[in-house]
């Protein structure tokens, strides 16, 4: 069955079972859930009436005991460690050094430093994984049809809503945390691997029937105000360390001297200055890659022109926007994750800087969150076709190595949905006929920005207009494409086999695209 | 012109092919491609090489070929570079402009 | 399948000119989206002394299948003093370059010496004589002194520049702000240019970090009146675009006089005054031709002419 972006959905993707016995449909377009309601599914919780002093365990092995963790469960974990985290490898260890198997890893993200699970995939140990990002050795097996079950790749709120509706359910949570108390508090400030939120694993903390918090620096009782709030926690451990420091929390991300990158923020920031939202009290998300961080630095002085301060940021958080917030140009930053050292020690500190849950952030099945006000986001793309549709899951050889994160949450809120990217990169031709997954539908999608040119999404009119008013030269995205083949070359169609290795859920639930299985090229 | 040594042109960085031709009496072409883009451009790349090959005159040859994501133009002007590294011939004569290279 | 270019105009608008390493596949295949009037495909000083043939091959492909637009393509080649300069020429006219930056000119001789090079690879690859266009490179206080020879040596030369890096080591100075150490230099070549009907482009701004240094060198470039600059990065481009661009007032008086100027010599008339009492003649049209042309250069002229 075709989805409404054009998408052959097999039968064997929509008759994968979720947990709730909702069933899978074909993406329907844009808002095609709202309005409808949903049953939210509620954890087992075990009662805690007696007093007791703590609920310290010695090790990670123990808890997993404690939890009952067993064959065919399934186990969650948070990615705001980025590639210095070593909770889940060493939590996976453990289940499968007790000789658990048949188990489903549910993440808010996965990547490098998680290339240990590959090994548990190949072995199928590991038989489900549900995430936003894969990558490293992890996308490889998986598009090499190792996983037993294909991979579910949500957005971050679409992730939330899977929680929370119950098309997931998490029989053990393991959340890392920078700090804990011994009654489970937990926060991502004041220890050894500060992350500065942790906004992803809180629906995790709520929906799962056992919680084990792990932290490397235990403090007093209470450690609040807390992320993760002890009521919902059943034990906590104490490790030597949850994660490298240094990759936790990178250092401020550098501007791009890249001239390219540079050309096509600061276009990109004319063409935000010249819609009719660009106006005081504005909002704005943008990501962390080269030029999008780099519109920042260029939105400055257009906001200067003309006298206008950014009301909110969301979103990932950069030492940028703190920094423009310190000039004074920014009112609130809600905090999602943390990308740098800038950004965590600006949490730490700023008053106008808080912390959000990835349901306030993202989840289309709440009752509105963060990107549904949302004004402007800038974003990137490993591909964007004719369609307007985004690829940013799968590289040119078809294997999996990104994730979709905020990318169709804020796309489908936000008022105008920019994606910033170079024609070509190498010999890939990014604007695409078609592009190899779709992870943001083109109804999403409102203008694209490369080095060649400036593509608005034909069914917005009105920022059409507003360029057209401005002077700011567009050209139909065909144009684009074409450009890029004339220089790259036609490519040829990417080899599948039959097998669905992955399914690429749209935030509501309903699916957008599948990922099959990689044939080994030949020549 | 003939290949006389190993013969390499081009380097490992983005956007370019690193082209290695050795010498060898008989066998054809024998060519090994790897590249960063191969699922999708792997067959032209491959004729892009064995069509500088023969307008250069190369019939039996070992050719590796590395890249990383190299235009078509690229990649013939380092089979071409490659080629004549190997004929050991003077990097400053005068080469067949708009002829064998082309 | 081989991009073909226009004739190249001996006096077009040449701003901007931007160094790119010919040996670069990821720099040159798209060098001219910055919007540079000119780029500037280095086989000197960006390549390397055993990559010179490598660069060449990557060049002559560069050459035939880039679509470059509007944008012109001029070579720098290796000077006169290297064995390298011979196959340089015929590896550029045999690919179609607008142009040939001669590095380290000294002479009128070595113009000439380089013009007849072209000439008899125009004659080889049966290329249209004369469509090859020259620069010379000053890069010396000889090259210099001797400016007014050189830009008179040959039809095909359309301007020269100063190469700073090499001239001011030969006159034992650095890079002063203000350009103190430059200034005779500039003054001079910019006189032998004037004197002999060519353009006249300053050397390159080294420092990216330092904006407001370059910003203080175009204004001097354009109060001394160069016609372009050579550049390094693409950022710089907007920079001298936008300082070279004539105010809405030049504009305006450049319109008048062009107008006045085809109204009058219809008539046969070659001299007329303007509404505001001033008296033109001839002379002063192809300045206003030119703040016209840079005006719309700029992407700032609203008119019709």
């Amino acid at each position: 069955m075709k989805n409404s972006v054009g998408r052959e959905i097999p039968a064997e993707a929509l008759a994968v079972e979720l947990k709730n016995g909702r069933k899978y449909e074909p993406y329907q377009g844009k808002g095609y859930r709202d309005g409808k309601y949903i049953k939210k599914a509620g954890p087992t919780t075990k009662i805690y009436q007696k007093p007791s002093e703590s609920k310290l365990l010695s090790s990670i092995r123990e808890a997993v005991i404690a939890c009952g963790v067993k064959d065919g469960m399934t186990v969650s974990f948070h990615h705001h460690f980025r590639n210095g985290d070593y909770i889940v490898n060493m939590v996976m260890k453990e289940i499968v050094d007790l000789g658990i198997k048949d188990i489903t890893i549910a993440a808010s993200s996965l990547g490098d430093a998680h290339d240990p699970i590959a090994e548990y995939i190949e072995k199928g140990i590991v038989t489900g994984i549900q995430t936003s990002g894969i990558r490293g050795k992890m996308g490889d097996v998986v598009s090499h049809g190792k996983l037993k079950t294909p991979a579910i790749l949500r957005s971050h709120g679409g992730r939330v809503r899977a929680v929370e509706e119950g098309d997931v359910h998490i029989d053990v949570a393991f959340i890392g945390a920078p700090t804990s108390d011994e009654y489970g508090n937990a926060r991502a400030l004041g220890g050894k691997g500060d992350c500065g939120v942790l906004s992803y694993a809180v629906v995790d903390s709520e929906y799962a029937d056992k919680v084990v918090v792990i932290t490397d620096t235990l403090v007093p009782y209470p450690n609040f105000p807390p992320s993760i709030h002890g009521v919902n926690v059943d034990y906590v451990v104490k490790v030597d360390e949850i994660g490298n420091p240094k990759k936790i929390a990178s250092a401020a991300a550098r501007m791009t001297q890249n001239p390219r990158d540079l050309m096509m923020a600061e276009n990109t920031a004319k063409i935000i200055a010249a819609t009719p939202w660009f106006k005081d009290g504005f909002s704005f998300q943008t990501g962390a890659g080269g030029p999008s961080l780099a519109v920042n630095r260029f939105l400055e002085p257009l906001m200067d022109a003309k006298g206008i301060k950014m009301a909110w940021a969301i979103g990932g958080i950069t030492a940028a926007i703190c920094e423009l917030q310190r000039k004074g140009k920014v009112g609130k930053i809600i905090d999602v994750q943390d990308f740098d050292t800038g950004a965590i020690e600006d949490i730490r500190t700023n008053p106008n800087h808080f912390e959000m849950t990835a349901s306030e952030y993202a989840n289309p099945a709440n009752k509105g969150a963060f990107v549904n006000k949302l004004d402007f986001v800038v974003l990137a793309a490993l591909e964007v076709d004719t369609d307007f549709n985004v690829n940013v899951i799968t590289g040119s050889d078809g294997v999996l190595r990104g994730a979709p994160g905020g990318h169709p949450d804020t796309a489908e809120g936000a008022k105008c949905c920019v994606i910033v990217t170079p024609l070509t990169r190498g010999r890939m031709a990014t604007i695409c006929e078609h592009v190899v997954t779709v992870t943001t539908p083109g109804d999403c999608v409102d203008v694209v920005v490369t080095d060649y040119g400036t593509a608005v999404n034909p069914n917005r009119k009105d920022i059409i207009e507003a360029l057209d008013a401005a002077g700011i030269k567009h050209v139909p995205i065909k144009e684009l494409q074409e450009k890029a083949y004339s220089m790259v070359g036609r490519p040829d169609d990417l080899q599948w086999k039959d097998k669905v290795v992955a399914i690429l859920e749209a935030r509501d639930g309903t699916i957008l695209d599948v990922v099959r299985e990689i044939k080994p090229y030949e020549i | 012109m003939e290949l006389k040594a190993v013969g390499t042109a081009g380097t490992l960085e983005s956007s370019d092919v690193m082209v290695t031709l050795e010498p060898r009496t008989s066998g054809g072409i024998d060519l090994t491609l790897e590249s960063s883009v191969i699922n999708q451009y792997g067959r032209q790349i491959k004729a892009e090489v064995l069509a500088s090959l023969e307008r250069l005159g190369v019939k039996n040859a070992k050719v590796i070929v590395n890249d990383h994501g190299a235009l078509d133009c690229t990649i013939k002007a380092r089979v071409e570079c490659a080629f004549y590294r190997g004929c050991q011939c003077d990097m400053d004569g005068r080469f067949d402009w708009g002829g064998v290279i082309r | 399948m081989s991009i073909p270019r226009p004739k190249p105009e001996r006096f077009r608008l040449r701003r901007t000119m931007m160094f790119m390493n010919a040996q670069k596949p990821g720099l040159i295949k798209d060098a001219y989206i910055y919007g540079a009037d000119s780029i500037m495909l280095d086989l000197e000083d960006a390549v390397a002394e055993n990559q010179k043939d490598s660069a060449r091959f990557s060049l002559y492909h560069a050459l035939k299948s880039i679509d470059y637009g509007d944008t012109e393509v001029i070579v720098r080649i290796n000077g006169l003093d290297t064995p390298h300069w011979k196959e340089d020429i015929r590896v550029c006219v045999a690919g179609g370059c607008d142009g040939i930056r001669i590095a380290k000119t000294e002479s009128a001789q070595d113009v000439k010496t380089v013009d007849a090079a072209v000439t008899e690879a125009e004659k080889e690859f049966g290329v249209e004589v004369g469509r090859t266009l020259l620069m010379a490179a000053l890069e010396s206080p000889k090259g210099v002194l001797n400016a007014y020879e050189i830009c008179q040596a040959s039809p095909r030369l359309f301007g020269v520049a100063l190469s700073g890096g090499d001239y001011r080591k030969c006159m034992q100075v650095k890079v002063i702000p203000g350009g103190i150490e430059m200034l005779a230099a500039r003054g001079h070549m910019l006189m032998a240019a004037r004197a002999a009907g060519i353009q006249c482009f300053d050397t390159v701004f080294t420092n990216l970090n330092d904006d407001e240094g370059f910003r203080a060198e175009v204004k001097q470039n354009v109060e001394m009146g160069f016609d372009g600059k050579s550049l390094i990065n693409p950022k710089q481009i907007p920079i001298v675009h936008e300082m070279l661009a004539p105010t809405q007032k030049e504009i305006a008086e450049a319109e008048k006089i062009v107008r006045a100027y085809r109204e009058h010599a219809s008539e046969g008339v070659g001299v007329f005054t303007l509404d505001n009492g001033k008296m033109i003649d001839i002379a002063f049209v192809p300045g206003a031709e030119r703040v016209i042309k840079l005006a719309k250069a700029s992407g700032i002229y609203e008119g019709d002419l």
